[in-house]
């Protein structure tokens, strides 16, 4: 780590580039994740598993008609497809198809009731559970219930529809690059808020166009990449790490000073896990250093006691001047 | 003595407005807090006037800089390296300790030599080292995708800002010198006249 002296002086020596050259931006493709380990994972199911994802892990599947007396090719329904690299990286990767899926589904053709099954949400597992209190569920599921995405129960909203059980991983507790953490945490939404297919399946609104309605927004491009959706869509909840209180949009934050502050409110959002871990090197909400920059958020403490000295001497010459000047030979 | 022509005087009058401007807003984005404070602007409308400010400040800066290349205004900032610490040290002790005693101002103004070696070196500092640094650290945060994303470590972005902040301070401590100084005319009103009417007045001290 660079000492806080040496910083300022890099500062002076090599700061900006403004040309297209240098120019690496904010993309996110080349960063490193180095957060899941996807390779070492073996799952005790796999060959259990396979069984279903033989058809059931690509678009297209085959079988043996018995009727026809000859083997049948068809594509999947892609609800229906579940990718297998993905299931094995997500939070469920140790479990068995049949953990959550009926039993009756090893046989083909499957049985016509099975599409009658009911499917288990979240906290029917996760709820009331020693082992999972640290993730305070039962929490998630109150906030949940206060969420505007709640009343969407009814059109037949999950949790699955943003959290895919077959392919979702916890984040931002494990990620130690946060923007891909915002990408995925992201993409969550718009998986039905830049979707329309996906969107109208839930509700009778017009299609909307994400980009439009945050046009107000300075340095828009700058925030998607940076913040998460949820930073300003929900209610900040002090005991869950993210905050599962979706608001209407009315109650969006537009407020630039909620962020853009010294009690910067991305310390009880964004930052929350890591903002145990403050540094110390003079910046407020250093933490927020490591992955961003947030103007107003990240002013340094030592560079504005300086800047206040420096002043104050300037009065006190000019001052002194004007003593001698009235007392002195001149105007 | 015609020592200031109508560009150079619109110039500087539209720079001080922008400037002013841009300090009040800047500061007000760099001290932002929670509560909106009342002296200060809003963050949002600081950044909009901030921006807006800049894109005229920029291109005022470039109407002073192509006026001094084709006038011969350009002339008074150049710096001579003859005897430049000797002079120097001259008029550092003249505004310390010969203005207050009466002597002659060691660097009297002329149609050839408008600025003393002192304030000439201040005004090229901010004019060619610190406005060019602050306008394009400028572009940087205003378009951070032109900004590296990381220096040694380090946040390109955090490198730009601080860079963008400590050059707007040092531009108001000059600004503060710089009307005090201008206090030290024949009277303490003439350069300030001076800049309106574009005739200086005769003294024995300058600004």
């Amino acid at each position: 780590m660079t000492s806080a002296p040496v910083r300022y002086l890099l500062v002076f020596l090599f700061v900006f580039s403004g040309f297209p050259g240098f120019a690496s931006g904010l993309d996110l493709k080349g960063e490193n994740t180095g957060a899941y380990d996807t390779t070492a994972f073996k799952s005790p199911f796999f060959e259990d598993n396979e069984r279903c994802f033989v058809c059931h892990g690509q678009n297209r599947y085959e079988y043996t008609n018995e009727n026809l007396g000859r083997q049948v090719r068809a594509m999947m329904f892609s609800e229906r497809v579940v990718d297998r690299s993905e299931f094995y990286e997500s939070n469920h990767k140790s479990f068995s198809c049949t953990d959550c899926h009926s039993a009756s589904y090893v046989q083909f053709p499957h049985p016509g009731e099975l599409r009658m099954e009911q499917m288990y949400n979240c906290i029917d597992c996760h709820g009331n559970d020693e082992k999972f209190a640290q993730f305070h569920f039962e929490e998630i599921e109150a906030s949940y219930q206060l969420s505007t995405h709640y009343k969407l129960e009814e059109e037949g909203f999950t949790c699955w529809d943003c959290h895919g059980p077959h392919e979702y991983k916890i984040n931002v507790r494990n990620s130690s690059n946060l923007k891909e953490t915002i990408l995925y945490d992201n993409n969550i939404c718009l998986r039905c808020h830049s979707n329309f297919d996906q969107f109208q399946l839930l509700t009778e609104r017009e299609e909307i166009n994400i980009l439009q309605k945050h046009e107000w927004l300075p340095n828009q491009e700058s925030h998607f990449k940076n913040v998460r959706c949820i930073e300003c869509h929900s209610e900040i909840n002090d005991t869950i790490l993210v905050s599962h209180l979706i608001n209407p949009m009315e109650k969006a934050v537009r407020r630039c000073n909620e962020c853009h502050s010294q009690n910067s409110m991305l310390m009880s959002t964004l930052y929350k896990f890591q903002s145990k871990e403050q540094r110390k090197d003079g910046f407020f909400n250093g933490i927020i250093l490591n992955q961003s920059y947030v103007i107003g958020a990240n002013r340094n403490e030592y560079l504005n006691i300086l800047s206040l000295i420096i002043f104050a001497v300037v009065i006190v010459i000019i001052s002194i001047h004007i003593y001698f000047r009235l007392t002195g030979k001149t105007k | 003595m015609y020592l200031y022509p109508i560009w150079v005087r619109l110039w500087h009058f539209i720079n001080t407005l922008l400037v002013l401007v841009l300090i009040v807003t800047g500061i007000s984005m760099q001290y932002t807090d929670q509560k909106e404070y009342i002296l200060v602007v809003g963050f949002a409308k600081a950044v909009k006037w901030h921006n807006i400010t800049a894109g005229l400040l920029t291109i005022n800066y470039i109407f002073f800089v192509t006026g001094n290349i084709l006038s011969k205004n350009g002339r008074y900032y150049r710096i001579e390296r003859k005897n430049f610490l000797d002079n120097m040290g001259k008029q550092l002790r003249y505004y310390s300790w010969g203005m207050f005693k009466g002597e002659k101002h060691p660097f009297p103004v002329s149609l050839d030599q408008k600025f003393n070696p002192l304030q000439k070196l201040s005004y090229v500092l901010a004019m060619y080292v610190a406005l060019p640094l602050i306008i394009f650290s400028g572009i940087g945060l205003l378009f951070p995708e032109t900004v590296i994303s990381r220096l040694f470590g380090i946040s390109g972005m955090i490198l730009t800002d601080i860079l963008h902040i400590t050059m707007g301070f040092f531009l108001s401590v000059f600004l503060a010198i710089h009307i005090y100084t201008c206090t030290l005319g024949a009277r303490p009103t003439s350069l300030f006249k001076s800049m309106l009417s574009g005739y200086h007045e005769p003294e024995n001290h300058t600004a």
